[in-house]
């Protein structure tokens, strides 16, 4: 096995454009979840929202980039608010049955054929990022062993990861962010003190949205294709484990437990695969591997639920009286 | 006992001191729906039926200003219902209701609360996992912070949260919970969350103060205190409206007492008056009601009412351990 291999392969998945953007999603979902109770199982549709909205509007409307992102977040925003009028009056698993049904709702209409000159139907959109790779400020070589298209993607990945979070720091530790984690507590109780509490729910959504359609663009420019298979349920629930796994009402653990994902994936992978090839282990494909390393991390969330049940970066006491 | 705070000497300084001023608060005789002087709430025909079963059915109520009134009566007479409805938190099926003047059946409950008429509840809402010192700051109102748009900017509401937490300190101290201040709301005892709804409630300034059963579930010692507290408010010159079980301390802190059953209000009046009316002793004190167990004196003078009493068994052959004698014999034997 070559393990100088397997841990490059390791340390490349820390820093992967697919890890911003689940990182990114993963801090919407705090927002939603970690910071107001609201329960969203429909991620996934928010971060399709984001990509389809930005590659569409490319396409066919032939607009340039910053149109295109404005487009996507602005469609993030519609998308919220329609979920939100007639859920979050009600309890929070209405808000989750509402969710995960508009995420499939939202891929099942982008792949029907009616729309393919719309949507690509099942085979989805390509090449609409030419705009934003024309934007690259590095002249083509090699940087930090990657080409100069990589690099940039990685940066701005990567940077708008640290701007949104340090701007979710900041919305949290203000007057606004103690309302919302009221609002998590005991809503009436906040009601009762003169809040507007669906408002705040409502803001909180967007802004949990916005984050989410952010982190569909992150995850589609690099592959340069928007397919509607990449925007099923299973992501939801990934982007769910890299919530836990850091610690739900925290900036840093999405972050954190979207790395910790990944490289476990990339560890158990490239392992598994290296005991096979090597004869080691005889009794298993390398296509059950593949399926392997999801039970291994479901084991390792589960782990992590007994012995760390706040998350890598949680507060042991917000926990204790749960 | 705590001594009300320095602004209170401000309110006497004005024409009306509120703790003293025995003018009457009911114009005409004391009955059921009787206008008021001074009303801050009033109540019309508000009604609101569960399946077939009203409950509640007022005809007509005012709620005095700057007096403490005690809702009283037997369990599922409707009183938190009736509390649920004047705050928003429920919708009748018929009625309207006016809160200083101005209509606020409908409004929405987060806009009731602004306007100065602030509740708590029954099962105590704290919010667990923040800190006592972040419920009390949840509490104050016109914090520009809390707006999103300024929300990003510090310097914007930076100033309002130390007025905010000044505000919090000087009301934490009363209530005796300065010393948690840093402690997750979840940590607190029953008694010491009720302590902190209520301050919290403070903290937005009401004008009218609604109370879920303070005192269920406080100790004695507790009870005093948050009856000095209950006073203190009408010191400052809010209105409060309490609901509770206590008759003990109805009777010591309440002006007014209305009294419901079925629905329906039964009785209105000061509470020496309110306990005489056979009314309201069949249909929610009971005979025994003005004996205060709790004192020295309470036991002796219930044995001899006991004794007067008919129907009951004291005085008899039948009394066994409850007989006058039987209890002196084991005071003794505590006395040695």
């Amino acid at each position: 096995m070559d393990f100088g291999f397997i841990f490059s392969s390791a340390a490349g998945e820390l820093i992967s454009p697919t890890t911003a953007a689940y990182a990114l999603a993963a801090l919407g979902l705090a927002v939603h979840f970690g910071y107001s109770g609201l329960l969203n199982f429909g991620q996934a549709g928010f971060m399709a929202v984001g990509a389809y909205g930005f590659a569409i509007s490319t396409l066919t409307f032939k607009v340039p980039f910053f149109v295109g992102l404005l487009i996507a977040i602005i469609c993030s925003v519609a998308f919220a608010f329609i979920l939100g009028i007639p859920t979050l009056r009600l309890r929070a698993d209405y808000l989750a049955i509402v969710t995960i049904a508009s995420a499939e709702i939202l891929r099942y209409i982008v792949t029907t054929n009616q729309l393919t000159g719309l949507t690509g139907s099942a085979n989805g959109l390509a090449a609409f990022e030419g705009d934003f790779f024309v934007m690259n400020p590095f002249p083509p070589g090699t940087y930090l062993g990657m080409n100069n298209r990589d690099f940039f993607i990685r940066v701005v990945g990567w940077g708008l990861v640290v701007v949104c979070c340090i701007l979710v720091w900041l919305l949290m530790r203000s007057p606004w962010g103690r309302v919302l984690k009221g609002i998590r507590e005991d809503e009436n109780a906040v009601r009762s003190l003169g809040k507007n509490v669906y408002s705040y729910k409502m803001q909180a959504l967007m802004i949990g949205g916005v984050l989410g359609a952010l982190s569909g663009m992150i995850f589609t420019l690099p592959r340069g294709a928007v397919q509607p298979s990449n925007y099923g349920t299973e992501l939801t629930f990934f982007l769910w484990t890299c919530l836990l796994l850091g610690g739900m009402a925290t900036v840093l653990g999405p972050v954190i437990g979207a790395m910790i994902f990944w490289v476990v994936l990339s560890l158990t992978q490239s392992i598994l695969y290296g005991l096979i090839e090597s004869g080691a282990v005889t009794w298993l494909t390398t296509v059950q591997a593949g399926q392997l390393r999801y039970i291994l991390v479901g084991v390792a969330l589960m782990l992590l639920m007994i012995f760390r049940p706040q998350g890598v970066f949680g507060n042991k006491k917000e926990l204790a009286f749960a | 006992m705590t001594e009300p705070r320095d602004d209170s000497h401000n309110v006497k300084t004005e024409e009306v001191n509120y703790m003293t001023d025995s003018r009457p608060i009911a114009i005409g005789e004391n009955l059921p729906g009787c206008k008021k002087r001074d009303p801050i709430v009033v109540a019309e025909n508000v009604t609101r039926s569960f399946g077939g079963i009203n409950a509640v059915d007022v005809e007509y109520l005012e709620i005095p200003r700057h007096k403490i009134t005690a809702l009283i009566g037997p369990n599922g007479a409707g009183k938190t219902t009736l509390f649920n409805l004047l705050t928003g938190f429920d919708t009748p099926n018929s009625g309207e209701w006016k809160f200083e003047g101005s209509n606020i059946a409908g409004v929405s409950s987060y806009k009731v609360a602004r306007m100065g008429m602030v509740r708590t509840f029954q099962l105590t809402k704290v919010m667990g996992k923040l800190t006592v010192m972040e419920n009390m700051r949840l509490g104050a109102a016109n914090q520009p912070g809390e707006r999103l748009s300024k929300a990003l900017f510090k310097g914007i509401w930076g100033g309002r949260e130390r007025e905010i937490t000044a505000q919090a300190d000087v009301l934490l101290e009363k209530f005796k919970l300065d010393a948690k201040k840093d402690d997750y709301a979840a940590s607190l005892s029953g008694g010491q969350r009720k302590l902190l709804e209520m301050a919290r409630s403070l903290m937005v300034r009401p004008k009218l103060v609604m109370l879920d059963e303070p005192m269920a579930g406080v100790n004695p010692a507790l009870t005093q205190s948050l009856l000095d507290h209950i006073k203190n408010l009408k010191a400052e010159g809010m209105t409060v409206l309490f609901v509770e079980h206590d008759m003990n301390m109805v009777r010591h802190i309440a002006d007014w007492v209305v009294v419901m059953a079925e629905g329906r209000l039964v009785a209105e009046g000061p509470p020496g008056e309110v306990m005489k009316n056979p009314a309201v002793i069949d249909a929610y004190l009971g005979a025994h009601h003005d004996v205060d167990l709790g004192d020295a004196e309470g036991i002796k003078e219930l044995e001899a009412e006991l004794e007067a009493d008919e129907e009951s068994i004291v005085g008899t052959e039948n009394a066994g351990m409850i007989a006058p004698e039987a209890v002196a014999r084991l005071e003794e034997e505590d006395g040695r």
